[in-house]
């Protein structure tokens, strides 16, 4: 088992289709204890999922943006080490995703509040648990490819931007405590978060043509096996990564035309 | 738990007693067509957890594609009942 022996803090379950859901699931499987984290009113349905784990998780509140629930997280968590720490949270305000305006539609305020919650707080959460994060541990975000602009994503894309440096940024000042870092950026998988974002459904459509393995919006276990092995010791010489589980999206340019669709260049 | 041989009735119940307990509705008021956002203010999380609780009680999973267009009670019903017939 890859994570035996091994306690994971999992943020970012809400329901059983979270990314997340099936990483707890996944590391449960590999022998590690999880604690999951929720907060306001997403913690009562958190708790819920929790219980459709194969081992019902503990779930402690945690919202990334209270300054008193960071620095108290510690002492609330029913464990006194961590091995592994998974970020899965993001938001932005409406007006930063989906507008006929695009990027011109959002103020500050909302676009502070998408960097906050979205790429601020993995290195907030970083700084949370390092007290009792072990030499060995692995901090794993799941990310979406901010190399490129994407239909309707918009602030949120410019956030996975800031996530993917501060990504960097914590593996370099991580490293010399042991610890990793490093990021899985998913292709689009058909969760609450993402059937709140308008516009995305193009993505989901275009993506299984692009992919050279193809891709299925609706199974999150690949990109979850992905943080799973990440977090375990498989990975030990690997931070500041991005690991992309997209089927391939991301090293094609366009999709080849279907064969047989346009005219026969020969003839 | 119930089991899939649910009446209707039994099963607007369920989504009533659902109601009660995730948005604090007065069961006095509910009807099938009472609106989830329009008459409980419920929002797409209150939506997302009372599935789960129907979910729950009648050992069923609903996608959660299969909620656009579930506004009422009624809607919910209907839902339910289609996934039970399904699951039969």
């Amino acid at each position: 088992m890859l994570l035996r022996d091994r306690t994971v803090l999992v943020t970012g379950v809400l329901t059983p289709s979270s990314i997340a859901f099936t990483v707890a699931k996944l590391a449960q499987e590999q022998g590690a204890t999880v604690v999951l984290t929720s907060f306001d009113r997403a913690l009562a349905v958190t708790r819920r999922s929790a219980r459709r784990l194969p081992v019902e998780p503990e779930v402690v509140e945690l919202d990334v943006t209270d300054p008193g629930h960071l620095g108290t997280l510690t002492q609330r968590l029913p464990v006194d080490r961590l091995d592994g720490v998974v970020h899965s949270i993001g938001f932005a305000p409406a007006a930063c995703l989906g507008q006929d305006e695009g990027l011109f539609a959002a103020e500050w305020e909302d676009v502070a509040t998408a960097l906050q919650v979205s790429a601020w707080s993995f290195s907030a959460l970083a700084r949370a648990v390092k007290p009792v994060l072990a030499p060995g541990g692995s901090i794993v975000g799941l990310d979406f490819d901010a190399s490129r602009t994407w239909p309707a994503y918009d602030w949120m894309g410019v956030a996975k931007a800031a996530l993917e440096s501060t990504s960097r940024y914590l593996a370099r000042d991580l490293g010399p405590d042991s610890v990793r870092v490093n990021l899985v950026a998913a292709g689009p998988l058909r969760t609450v978060a993402a059937r709140s974002i308008p516009g995305f459904a193009h993505i989901e459509e275009s993506w299984g043509n692009t992919a050279p393995l193809g891709w299925d919006v609706d199974d999150p276990e690949p990109a979850a096996r992905a943080v799973v092995a990440l977090l375990s010791d498989w990975f030990p010489a690997t931070t500041g990564e991005i690991v992309h589980v997209d089927g391939g999206a991301h090293a094609i340019g366009a999709a080849a035309p279907i064969v047989g669709a346009g005219p026969d260049p020969s003839g | 738990m119930t089991t899939p041989t649910a009446t209707r009735q039994d099963i607007v119940d369920t989504v009533y007693e659902a109601c009660v307990e995730i948005l604090q509705a007065d069961r006095s008021t509910l009807s099938e067509t009472t609106a989830f956002a329009a008459d409980l203010e419920a929002d797409s999380l209150a939506l997302v957890e009372i599935v789960m609780v129907l979910e729950e009680r009648f050992d069923l999973r609903i996608p959660e594609e299969d909620l656009d267009g579930v506004d009422t009670i009624g809607a919910a019903a209907d839902l339910v009942s289609e996934r039970l017939a399904a699951a039969a």
